[in-house]
């Protein structure tokens, strides 16, 4: 067993661009935070926040061009890949951070068996027979919950259902026992049913496995039973940064309050679902102040001048705002939004 | 005048330009019978999986090429097709043997009796009587015509398939990496090909062929398989590319570098394959098209040589005597027709067995 204790990753102001034709758009920009072993950290935020370029950065699968990571540290167990050359990121994509993307439906190569492509990563990185790899390959995917598996390891992707195809890449993910799981939205294509199944199922893989994992999600309900921190994204920028419990309790940041009250709540009487006005910002053309200035239900003039501190709440709470200070006292006094 | 109004008024009534909303005179186009209509495969799959995975059973799908298989049979011009072409190889590959044991001829033996020095029509032996020696009757120097159009068969299909396995090897590579790697590579590579493009191809395999000229007949040979291959595989690579340059953004090509899978890999392990289905349906049609080419340089004289026969030089000796000894050209003519017809049937009923969306309605 690993030890439980201390930073398994670590990135430090962090940014990743992309030279597109309307200008350089700033998709990752200053971004922090710190994993612990056996920890779940939960990225949250809008379509186009960042959150995918982030994880993408962390393994360094940023297409180059047009992207670029400009800046930052990413430190993994005290390695910094962005140091590292090609061949040695690549022995710790898969074996020591793995991923798991949005689409089953589209993440599995549709001419390849289940077994080949779940034995190839077995195979490349841990040095598996054939043999053993097939063993093992079934003993994954009866692992994640695939009924069968001896006979349906020999199937087509499209012989299997979205649900069944995201255990799949579960399957493969955890073939080579990562340190780090990166799961990108992993249950967004999938229906709400499977969508509870899954998540456990990966709560549950976590808990025997000891793997950390970074869960990036739109749904605040997902992360909410699934994370022990979170950060909310916008703009390419952390806006609030807390425990999980702490964050859904007491929001610092405005940002966070439109979300949390986005989320529907089935119990309440009124028809109107709430929603943050307007859309999120270009990233080429940020504005100059706060980039959530336009949208923000407190804006005043200073937002819209100057950028926003990061403000420390408390040791491990902080937001990015002007009046993080009194959007705490004012979510502490409601108790939840 | 009177009686014009009358002809067209009652054409339009026996046959009306249109048919009221709702009432279609004949199916609909582009749907042929037999034809299954996928209305979402998709979600057929995960009907199944749903009723039975908890019961542990396994749900049989249909694999991709059992499906094309099956297209590919209710198509009767590509089967058709299929079997002229299996049975034209087969009697290319076996005949001059056959014809060895039966009547002794090779498809170069030339008589050594002055009196069978000449042309003979079909089934007739010296004295005029009839005769199963030479079902094809014998060219100018009394050589068994059938056993040489066979032969030719041979040399033929062999230009075709070997061309196109160059042009498939040279072609996929080509396109594949250049798909992959895009950005300045791609550029390069794919200017590359455009010059060639550009270039008349006959031409460079016409110089080719007699800047390298070899001195025996088998030299010959190889020189065109390479000349043919070398110039055939362009399209092949744009075909590829294209097709890698639609795959390589989908997300099991992210998944797969996730995986810490090399880039060669990539492109060989898991994107070639899924644009086998195009290729295939290319290389189908590259086969006639090269073959063709080959009859036109051997026409002209560039091809094959003699004592080797293609249908191309056949019918350039035939045209020769055309007034006189017609068969020479008729037979080697009919073959290599009726050949490139099935293969080109053949291509066409692939490319709607494995790709029923490009289908040409």
């Amino acid at each position: 067993m690993k030890s439980n204790k201390g930073n398994l990753l670590e990135v430090r102001d962090l940014r990743t661009y992309f030279e597109t034709e309307d200008g350089t758009v700033k998709a990752v920009d200053g971004i922090s935070f710190v994993l612990q072993r056996g920890e779940t950290l939960g990225i949250v935020g809008e379509s186009g926040s960042g959150k995918s370029v982030t994880n993408l950065s962390i393994i360094r699968l940023i297409p180059n061009p047009p992207g670029k990571i400009v800046s930052g540290e990413v430190i993994f167990n005290g390695q910094d890949i962005q140091l590292l050359p090609e061949s040695e990121v690549r022995k710790i994509r898969g074996r020591r951070i793995a991923m798991i993307f949005q689409d089953p439906m589209t993440s599995l190569n549709p001419f390849m068996k289940i077994s080949r492509q779940l034995t190839e990563i077995t195979q490349l990185h841990l040095g598996y027979s054939n043999e053993k790899a097939r063993e093992h390959a079934i003993k994954m995917l009866d692992t994640v919950g695939i009924p069968d598996a001896p006979a349906r390891v020999d199937s087509y992707p499209h012989e299997f259902s979205g649900g069944m195809r995201q255990r799949v890449m579960i399957a493969m993910a955890l073939s080579c026992e990562p340190e780090l799981l990166i799961a990108d939205e992993p249950t967004t294509a999938l229906d709400v049913t499977i969508q509870a199944q899954i998540l456990e199922l990966i709560k549950k893989l976590k808990h025997e496995t000891g793997t950390s994992v970074i869960l990036i999600t739109h749904d605040l309900g997902v992360v909410a039973g699934m994370t022990d921190h979170l950060l909310v994204m916008y703009a390419g920028k952390v806006f609030e940064q807390a425990p999980t419990r702490e964050l859904f309790a007491r929001p610092g940041n405005p940002y966070t309050r439109g979300l949390l009250r986005s989320v529907p709540d089935p119990t309440a009487e009124q028809s109107e679902l709430y929603q943050i006005p307007g859309l999120p910002p270009d990233l080429a053309r940020l504005p100059a102040g706060c980039p959530f200035a336009e949208r923000c239900e407190r804006a005043e003039e200073i937002c819209r001048r100057q950028f926003p501190p990061f403000v420390q709440l408390t040791p491990d709470h902080s937001s990015l705002c002007h009046f993080a200070g009194d959007v705490y006292q004012q979510s502490a006094h409601e108790g939840r939004p | 005048m009177e009686e014009d109004k009358q002809t067209t008024h009652s054409r339009t009534q026996a046959e009306p330009a249109y048919t009221p909303l709702g009432t279609p005179s004949t199916t609909p186009v582009g749907l042929r019978e037999g034809d299954i209509i996928h209305t979402s495969p998709e979600l057929a799959v995960g009907e199944a999986d749903v009723r039975f995975a908890e019961r542990g059973e396994i749900v049989s799908g249909s694999s991709l090429g059992r499906d094309a298989w099956r297209r590919l049979l209710k198509n009767r011009l590509a089967v058709f097709g299929m079997i002229v072409v299996i049975l034209v190889t087969l009697a290319s590959i076996l005949g001059p043997f056959i014809i060895h044991k039966a009547t002794g001829y090779t498809p170069d033996y030339i008589p050594t009796e002055v009196g069978l020095l000449k042309s003979f029509p079909p089934f007739t032996s010296p004295n005029g009587a009839f005769s199963w020696k030479h079902p094809m009757g014998t060219d100018n120097q009394g050589r068994d015509l059938l056993a040489r159009v066979l032969q030719g068969g041979q040399i033929s299909l062999m230009v075709g398939i070997i061309s196109t396995l160059v042009s498939l090897i040279i072609g996929v590579s080509y396109g594949a990496v250049a798909g992959y790697l895009g950005g300045r590579v791609d550029n390069v590579l794919m200017r590359l090909v455009d010059v060639l493009y550009s270039l008349p191809y006959v031409i460079i395999v016409i110089v080719l062929l007699s800047m390298f000229r070899s001195q025996t007949a088998r030299g010959q040979l190889v020189l065109l398989f390479v000349a043919l291959g070398s110039v055939s595989w362009l399209t092949m690579a744009r075909i590829v590319r294209g097709q890698v340059l639609s795959l390589k953004n989908q997300e099991f090509v992210l998944a797969a570098r996730a995986t810490g899978v090399s880039t060669p890999r990539i492109i060989f392990r898991h994107l070639v394959p899924n644009t086998l289905g195009p290729v295939i349906v290319y290389a189908t049609l590259t086969i006639p098209t090269v073959m063709l080419t080959e009859a036109f340089l051997s026409f002209l004289g560039f091809g094959v040589q003699p004592p080797l026969a293609s249908w191309g030089s056949l019918a350039s000796d035939g045209i020769q005597n055309i007034a006189i000894f017609p068969w020479q050209l008729i037979f080697p003519g009919i073959t290599m027709a009726l050949t490139l017809f099935s293969l080109n049937f053949l291509g066409d009923g692939l490319r709607d067995a494995l790709d029923p969306q490009m289908r040409k309605f």
